[in-house]
């Protein structure tokens, strides 16, 4: 042992010339690293898999900011088919305490675990002209996505959260749910929420009210919506359809559907003709985010100014992380070659140190 | 400075002896006490009784302090192992009952705060399940991972229990299949310390590009493999410091040669990942740079502290420079997890609240109480010649 510590009197300039050059060697197998790793393109990444595709039954909702009147029904119905509880603002806690634990009346401001849709306003300057970014108001809705390739059901260890093969709907199983809020973390549009204040709480998110539709029955928000904002259909429909408004002129008077686009769940309401008072912006929300999304919206304003993110990618985050980890771990391979090589090696070496 | 640790058979490892209800114990021991209380709000009234944590920032200092940064901390036993046994470095043999007994309180007790964050706790073993088990996720592989490494923790830990209680023939048959248990305890960590970094590249634009990389996994590997090192020395020195033992110095300046390539290593693959990425603006302005460049410095001095050889041969500035990079290893992940993250959607604040900052302070305070309490009834460290005392 002695040995070892007295060998180290040799020339140190060696040993730091020798550093200096391992330094040098490794940031040009580091560059080289990097380089295959973070900026080859997709298809040559081998730590990328490929995105998912939508199911081609999949459905969704349509929401028209131009279209929206901010009543609020859509978030009134939508507590009451899922049965959740009133949800107060911090604004309105001050008057609107109620008697006992009930508030008098309900008035989220963002989505929580009472609260699965929202329908939040921007507005600037003088607020004075509906869907104007300038000097002007519009509103968003926001609830679940429903995504292609959903984060959320990436990351969740237990498979509390499933998307269905068929419809597409992104749903929550709180029995099996261990409440580790990575769904929360990971979702890229900030949707499921947790429940802070309960000892027992759980995650909440829209699941597309899937109970209503087993019925037959539209989705609250969409059953309710009294202009049309609010489209429930098949994305494809959907698509189809936010494409048509994009493509509208300001001052040309347009047909808008309301319910089901395909007027078949629900059965058929009348539509109503309006004219197109601001142009559309021709992005879709939706249609291309994060791996596409089976609700989409269709605005006058930008969408990054109606707090959605913007500077995303299009392929979902999955993407990149799954492709990490199935790279590393396909079939257990890696890891099975470095614990045989591991075994190996202690197997030799304990043997060496007689005594442990 | 000469050669303080004979290997001397039979009595290779002793318990240090002494009174266990000393002053450090008891101040721990009262720490520990406030975090029960903390927690028993936690269980009956919910999350945010006792914590900050909200829905822009689901996870807090329980997830980034006690699980992230606290499984580091228990990396030490992962790299003397590493270096003892896999790398045959059997100068390392005195370091390996302490860094193993280390890991275990680490690893162990941030299993233990898995618990506290968890929201439905009582569904934790789901995650155990095979028919719950959904194989994409990255949090299921190093959950997995760590609790398995927990138990071959104990396995390679058992020795010492053994020898305490005089089991030599369980102690002797343990021994012949130990190599298994020691190649699982270099492989586990490697997967899971490297998925920890894994588990946030699906927050994608949240996290901001002076962190967000596909390198992620490779800068936790380096940060673990680092912070076991620099643990493993701020041990032996406060080890040796409290209770009178001779300074390891010689064993711990070959540690610190490799502290500095890994060092070297992280600081350049940073900036090259930073170019490859074009973000390398990123790190002038930006409200996030102060904290990159924080990391940087901490992480920078460390390894410059190391470069000229007399000083890796100094106990104080081998401690101070396993102290700075100790520190960079935690502001790193501590950026990756929290400081860097900013939620997509909402005005969103997070700072850890009074009752979660104590929860944490309890948990490390029940390290090292236990810690303690091991090192003076088992034989952990290593036997020291009197006269050298
Ligand atoms: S919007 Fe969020 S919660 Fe909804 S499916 Fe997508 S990732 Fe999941
Ligand atoms: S909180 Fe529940 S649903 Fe969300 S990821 Fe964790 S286990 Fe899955
Ligand atoms: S689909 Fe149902 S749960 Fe989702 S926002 Fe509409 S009403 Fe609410």
């Amino acid at each position: 042992m002695s040995k070892n510590m007295m060998s180290k009197n040799k020339t140190s300039v060696s040993r730091r010339g020798f550093l200096r050059n391992a330094v040098k060697g490794s940031a040009a197998a580091a560059a080289a690293a990097c380089t295959t790793v973070v900026a080859a393109p997709p298809e040559a990444n081998a730590l990328v898999r490929p995105p998912k595709p939508l199911p081609p039954d999949a459905v969704g909702l349509l929401y028209d900011s131009t279209l929206c009147i901010g009543c609020k029904a859509c978030v009134t119905a939508c507590k009451e088919v899922n049965h959740m509880p009133p949800d107060v603002g911090p604004a309105q806690q001050g008057w609107n305490a109620g008697g006992g634990d009930q508030p008098i009346y309900d008035s989220p401001v963002e989505l929580s675990a009472r609260t699965l849709n929202v329908i939040k306003a921007y507005s600037h300057g003088t607020g004075a002209t509906k869907d104007a970014a300038e000097n002007g108001f519009a509103f968003i809705k926001r609830q679940c996505l429903h995504c292609a390739d959903p984060s959320c059901v990436s990351v969740c260890p237990v498979s509390a959260m499933t998307k269905d093969a068929k419809t597409g709907i992104v749903n929550h199983d709180p029995s099996a749910c261990i409440g580790c809020r990575y769904c929360v973390l990971s979702c890229p549009f900030g949707v499921p929420k947790y429940d802070y204040n309960d000892a027992f709480g759980e995650i909440k998110k829209c699941q597309l009210c899937k109970q209503q539709l087993a019925k037959n029955e539209l989705p609250g928000c969409a059953d309710v919506c009294p202009t049309g904002a609010t489209l429930f259909g098949r994305t494809e429909d959907l698509k189809a359809e936010a494409k048509r408004r994009t493509a509208l002129k300001v001052g040309e008077y347009a047909h808008f559907p309301r319910g089901d686009i395909a007027g078949k769940v629900g059965g058929p309401r009348s539509g109503h003709e309006k004219l197109v008072e601001a142009a559309y912006q021709t992005h879709i929300y939706g249609e291309k985010e994060l791996g596409g999304t089976q609700c989409l919206a269709v605005s006058a304003v930008p969408f990054d100014k109606l707090n959605l993110p913007t500077n995303v990618p299009e392929n979902g985050y999955p993407t990149l992380s799954e492709g990490i980890q199935h790279t590393l771990y396909a079939g257990m391979i890696a890891p099975a070659t470095v614990f045989a090589g591991l075994a190996y090696l202690a197997h030799r070496n304990t043997k060496n140190h007689t005594d442990e | 400075m000469s050669s303080h640790v004979k290997e001397h058979h039979g009595h290779e490892h002793q318990p240090l002896g002494g009174r266990v209800l000393t002053l450090p114990f008891l101040i721990c021991a009262a720490l520990v006490a406030i975090a029960g209380v903390i927690l028993f709000q936690r269980y009956t009234q919910g999350l945010a009784a006792a914590s900050n944590l909200n829905d822009g920032y689901p996870w807090g200092i329980w997830v980034a302090i006690d699980v992230v940064i606290g499984s580091a901390f228990g990396c030490a036993g992962y790299v003397i192992a590493l270096l003892c046994y896999i790398l045959n470095r059997g100068e390392y043999h005195p370091l390996v009952r302490p860094a193993v007994l280390a890991s275990l309180f680490g690893y162990g007790l941030a299993g233990l705060a898995v618990l506290v964050d968890l929201g439905r706790y009582w569904n934790f073993y789901h995650m155990m399940l095979p028919w719950y088990a959904q194989p994409n996720s990255v949090m299921l592989e190093v959950g997995l991972c760590v609790a398995t490494y927990t138990l071959v923790l104990v396995v390679e830990f058992a020795p010492a229990f053994l020898e305490r209680f005089g089991i030599e023939g369980l102690r002797a048959k343990l021994n012949k299949v130990l190599w298994v248990f020691i190649a699982l305890g270099v492989l586990l960590p490697t997967m899971h310390q490297s998925s920890l970094g894994t588990m946030m590249v699906i927050v994608g634009h949240k996290l901001s590009p002076l962190w967000q990389s596909q390198m992620l996994p490779v800068f936790f590997l380096l940060t673990a493999i680092l912070m076991g090192f620099a643990i493993v020395v701020w041990e032996s020195v406060m080890a040796s410091l409290n209770f009178r033992r001779p300074m390891e110095t010689p064993v711990l300046s070959k540690l610190s040669d490799l502290m500095l390539v890994v060092a070297s290593l992280f600081v350049v693959l940073r900036f090259v990942d930073l170019i490859v990425r074009g973000q390398i603006g990123q790190i002038f302005g930006g409200p996030q740079s102060g904290w990159f460049i924080a990391e940087m410095v901490l992480m920078i001095s460390g390894l410059a502290l190391l470069i000229p050889k007399a000083n890796r041969n100094r106990s104080r500035a081998l401690f101070l420079a396993a102290s700075l990079l100790l520190a960079a290893g935690i502001l790193y992940r501590l950026n990756v997890y929290l400081i860097g993250f900013t939620p997509s959607v909402g005005p969103w604040h997070y700072f850890p609240s009074v009752k979660e900052i104590m929860v944490t302070v309890g948990v490390f305070a029940l390290e090292i109480a236990l810690y303690l309490l091991f090192v003076k009834k088992l034989p952990v460290m290593h036997a020291v010649h009197p006269e050298h005392g």
